[in-house]
């Protein structure tokens, strides 16, 4: 028994050492031997799919799928846990902090992240996710092509790139064709782009709209993204401990509750990925448009359709705004440089590759030069939207996306100030109580955030 | 004999009681098959009362994903779970048993510990307790599922209190009298007295434990090692290419099917404890 | 030889049993239990991937609990758990009575035996979200209402407080009145029948059974039934978390403590999340020390009880 108890308190000895250990990672000895074993951490099968499609060096996939085998011997290994819960993260956390005393098979060379918590990775100080030059890619030649916004969404605040992404995210206004030829006479996607092409003439369009009985979108949480992207300052400025709820956030706020009174918005839709969202994109449905990318309009919008195809259009966006994505990242301490260098490079930032990933699965992906000769092949047309190529709008979106700076912290603010203002949107509470409950959730997110500065007395 | 219409009117409404509190449990199964039966584009477009004809299809892709071992899935399950409730019970007898029956100095401290760490909240310690795993070189293994349910406070009480109500002390001294040993004592005569409570206890600890997603989540990692609630959290978790609410309620459904064999299993032997219920008097 | 040692030998038997479970709670469950309260008087975070402290800092995590809404969350959780739990006991009595009573004629009792405990078998997640799809505005519930013309318009159930509170207050009676009876039914199968037909002999029958007999008989399995549910209330957690996202909406009026522990948890705030548990455990140890003085009254009345049962056991034994 006692023995017992002294071999645990070692146990917990070694623990904590191994914790004070992480601080300092050691860099990969560049020239050195590469590794057996490419460990890749991720939430779903997305990205293993994509490899095992399109990379040139797998030479075969285990039946299982969770080790993929490339032609000179070396063995990928899928290391997936449910993004639910945020067990993904907390897995990742712990391996992060055990990177540097894990024997070499078991280190992690790649790892993913999502735009909404990219930045907690690419952080310089933190220094988990590799400098891509670090890995002999250099950016400014070798991603080029790459749309200008997934670069700097990749790089940490002094302008270091530190990931890459295969997709692109471009989202457009998605409209039923029947009751844009009801209101307005015509389901043109250049007439109706004309009257969605920014805030004030949209609200124009909604009152037209609502006078025969249609609501121009169905949740305030449609248009966030749109306002989310474009805030002038990060939600934290670097080195600090306030969060600024932007003025654009405030507009968000602002707006919402306009619209949602006015009647623009079915009140009985709450926020997205519900019930009420699902079929508020059916035919029965008074619901004019949606804000969606490529993959939204694949994936949610199609499979909650139950009318005729070619019913629904896309046109522009009142504004550019991304949504999504999934970044790969080289981890410090990989053993693997040059594996994974090839993979970055193969997955994206090869033209030929990407285009593959837009025809097969639909995606819109990171290659300027690509996407641009989809805009002018028929093939990419879609039968969904009437024979319409949804790339002529995407590709100009894309373009001009300029992407809000990113703090370590958007994850929570950008959930938990939707959160906390739909009960002030529904009437439960009113606008101060709103700002302390959010105040409240996002000092229980980050304990180290001290202050809440709202721009909204400033003019 | 005497008042007859009052036992009419008295089961009159036993039976409506039993068959509204069987409509509200029975209809949420309803609505899990009609879900499980119908494809992920039906579900997504709202509610139906009526089930599809998907059942077979979500059952195949299920079932003959390469990716996706639910057979494993669910044998993990049954090793934890059957495990788990198997020593938890016996181990908690014992405990029970040790603080009921025997006289000993530190008799009232142990009881006083066991019931203040029953309160303790139990998602507190999670963090430590992977740590601590992990140190130990059980991380990614099924034993710290199992292990650790040797000391389940909640269900030694409920034994304990069994045992109070249950277990008259003259029994053990009649056994010692005929001179059988402790532990034989134990097996033999306490165990077979306690089969109701040990059921019952059996049955919780299996569904508490099939149900937990939590501390495997933490500590399984690798695939052909995942119990059910992970892998349905996996299914949730899906690219969009591959999401499938569907394959999600199908899933959902086939976890089911084992713990409803199980407890139907051990509800026959809650039956006989009436008959055993004899033995001790 | 033998005969002398008896009374002395016997204890060592009472250490042998019990010391599997104690070998197994202090390696798997003291030592983080000692870390999480060790942390509770530590500024110990992370902020993105790196670690802030640990830093002593003395109480200071207690008071600034006592500072936020915990007790505001506190009342929550005791709300919820009232909402569930008083018909959840209150039918299992109930039902466990009707059960147990054999001159009770139940037509397909085996078959309601078995569907009471029906929905504890289902993930309270995946029951969870069945409810969420029935309860939505534009759910199966709604319409059935609209159509039998009950209500006009649309009810918001997880709109209201009082609707959100109910939801997961019947939620949770629903997932445990069944496991409740079980419990006592085991309990109720426990007292000899003799005690009954004794009982029946004298006359006590229905109310009188149930409230000179039953009651008092099952006590200890009542007392374990109450100190459970408080514990399990208290640490509610999985129905109201996934009925409203996390979020205890609306305006946190279902925030449950455990949820308020979990927001930290999910920031590796070990330092306030240890804080918390340290007073969720003085509070429930609080009130399950209350109910098991008021269920097992005292020590002298349960010895008098036991010396009587002996001196009928002996009386018996000898005829």
């Amino acid at each position: 028994m006692k023995k017992r108890v002294i071999a645990v308190l070692l146990a917990a000895g070694m623990c904590v050492s191994a914790l004070a250990g992480c601080g300092n990672s050691s860099k990969p000895d560049g020239a050195g031997e590469e590794g057996k074993v490419i460990n890749v951490y991720c939430w779903n099968n997305e990205f293993s799919d994509r490899v095992n499609a399109i990379y040139p060096e797998v030479k075969e996939v285990s039946e299982d799928g969770t080790v993929t085998i490339l032609n000179d011997g070396t063995e990928i290994h899928w290391i997936i846990n449910p993004n639910q819960d945020g067990v993904y993260q907390q897995k990742l956390d712990e391996a992060l902090l055990n990177q540097a005393s894990a024997a070499a098979d078991d280190k992690i060379d790649i790892f993913l992240s999502e735009t909404d918590y990219v930045n907690k990775y690419t952080d310089a100080e933190a220094d988990v996710a590799m400098p891509l030059a670090d890995l002999g890619i250099n950016p400014d030649t070798d991603l080029k092509d790459q749309y200008g916004f997934t670069r700097t969404t990749a790089s940490d605040m002094n302008g270091v790139q530190r990931g890459s992404t295969w997709q692109c995210c471009p989202g457009l206004l998605v409209y039923r064709r029947d009751i844009a030829k009801d209101v307005f006479g015509t389901d043109d996607p250049a007439v109706i782009g004309e009257k969605v092409k920014d805030w004030d003439t949209i609200k124009v369009t909604a009152e037209e709209l609502k006078a025969k009985g249609y609501y121009t979108f169905a949740s305030y949480a449609d248009t966030f993204r749109l306002y989310g992207n474009s805030i002038s300052d990060s939600w934290v400025k670097q080195g600090e401990t306030t969060i600024n709820v932007d003025k654009k956030i405030i507009d968000w706020i602002n707006d919402s509750k306009e619209w949602l009174d006015a009647g623009y918005l079915n009140k009985t839709v709450k926020g997205q990925w519900n019930d009420d969202w699902n079929k508020s994109m059916g035919s029965d449905s008074k619901v004019f448009a949606f804000l969606l990318p490529a993959w939204g309009i694949d994936f949610v919008l199609k499979p909650n359709w139950d009318g005729d195809e070619g019913i629904w259009a896309v046109t522009n966006p009142p504004q550019e705004y991304n949504w999504g994505g999934s970044y790969i990242h080289a981890c410090t301490g990989t053993d693997n440089p040059e594996h994974v260098k090839d993979i970055i490079l193969a997955m994206t930032a090869t033209e030929d590759n990407l285009l593959k990933i837009s025809k097969d699965y639909s995606d819109f992906t990171n290659t300027t030069n690509g996407m641009k000769k989809a805009t002018t092949d028929a093939s990419f047309a879609s039968a969904f939207l009437g024979g319409q190529n949804p790339f002529v709008y995407f590709a100009p979106v894309a373009e001009n996306i300029k992407i809000a700076p990113l703090s370590a912290y958007d994850q929570g603010c950008v959930e938990l100030i939707q959160n906390a203002f739909s009960d002030y949107f529904q009437g439960k509470v009113d606008y101060d109580k709103a700002k302390t409950n959010f105040e409240t959730a996002i000092k229980e997110r980050y304990p180290d955030i001290t202050e809440i500065n709202w721009q909204d007395q400033m003019e | 004999m005497k008042s007859k219409k009052p036992s009419v009117i008295r089961s009159i409404i036993v039976h409506s009681v039993l068959i509204i509190l069987a409509f509200m449990c029975l209809f949420f199964f309803y609505i899990l098959i009609v879900n499980a039966t119908r494809s992920h584009a039906d579900l997504q477009k709202g509610f139906s009362a009526l089930p599809g004809k998907e059942f077979l299809t979500n059952l195949n892709k299920v079932a003959n994903d390469g990716t996706f071992p639910m057979f494993r899935g669910i044998l993990n399950s049954l090793i934890v779970s059957g495990a788990s409730a198997a020593i938890c019970t016996y181990f908690s007898s014992l405990t029970a048993y040790g603080l009921y029956a025997y006289d000993f100095k530190l008799k009232k401290i142990a009881f006083t510990f066991i019931m203040a760490i029953l309160v303790m909240p139990t998602q507190v310690t999670a963090m430590g307790f992977l740590r601590l795993i992990t140190k130990m070189g059980m991380y990614d293994s099924l034993l710290p599922l199992i292990i650790p349910s040797i000391a389940s406070p909640a269900v030694f009480y409920f034994m304990f209190s069994y045992l109070q109500s249950s277990l008259p002390l003259s029994l053990v001294e009649a056994a010692r009298i005929d001179g059988s040993g402790e532990f034989r004592t134990f097996n033999q005569i306490v165990l077979p007295i306690m089969k109701p409570a040990i059921a019952v206890q059996a049955i919780f600890t299996f569904v508490g434990s099939w149900n937990n997603y939590f501390v495997p989540a933490l500590v399984i990692q690798s695939k052909d090692k995942m119990t059910v609630p992970i892998l349905i959290a996996t299914l949730r978790g899906a690219d969009y290419m591959n999401f499938d609410s569907a394959k999600i309620y199908m899933m959902i459904m086939v976890a089911i099917v084992p713990i409803i064999i199980i407890y139907l299993l051990l509800s026959k032997y809650i039956i006989a404890g009436v008959t055993l219920g004899g033995v001790k008097e | 030889m033998k005969k002398r040692q008896k009374s002395i030998s016997y204890a060592k038997w009472g250490y042998y049993f019990i010391l599997p479970f104690f070998l197994c709670y202090f390696i798997f469950s003291l030592i983080p239990l000692v870390d999480t309260v060790r942390y509770s008087f530590f500024e110990y975070y992370r902020s993105g991937i790196k670690e802030i402290g640990p830093t002593f800092i003395g109480l200071d995590n207690y008071v600034s609990l006592l500072e936020s809404d915990m007790l505001r969350y506190g009342a929550n959780t005791l709300i919820l758990w009232v909402i569930g739990f008083i018909p959840q006991i209150g039918i299992a009595l109930l039902l466990a009575v009707w059960f147990t009573d054999i001159r009770l004629k139940i037509h397909g009792k085996q078959f309601f035996k078995v569907v009471i405990y029906l929905p504890n078998l289902i993930m309270a997640s995946a029951f969870a979200m069945l409810f969420f799809t029935m309860f939505s505005t534009n759910g199966p519930v709604n319409s059935i209402l609209m159509s039998m013309g009950v209500i006009k318009e649309k009810i918001d159930f997880m709109g209201s407080t009082f609707g959100t509170r109910s939801l997961v207050g019947f939620m949770n009676f629903l997932m445990w009145f069944g496991n409740t009876t079980i419990m006592l039914m085991a309990a109720i199968m426990g007292i000899s029948v003799d005690v009954f037909e004794a009982a029946e002999i004298d006359g006590c029958r229905g109310i009188k059974r149930f409230w000179y007999i039953i009651l008092p008989l099952i006590r200890p399995i009542l007392a374990y039934t109450l100190i459970t549910a408080i514990i399990g209330g208290l640490q509610m957690f999985d129905v109201p978390q996934i009925l409203t996202n996390g979020q205890g909406a609306p305006d946190r009026t279902s925030m449950t403590l455990i949820m308020f522990l979990n927001s930290h948890l999910k920031s590796k705030n070990y330092g306030m999340a240890g804080a918390l548990s340290v007073y969720l455990f003085i509070v429930s140890g609080i009130l399950c020390f209350i109910v098991y003085r008021m269920t097992n009254r005292n020590d002298s009345d349960e010895a008098k009880t036991a010396a009587k049962r002996r001196a009928r056991e002996e009386r018996r034994r000898r005829k």
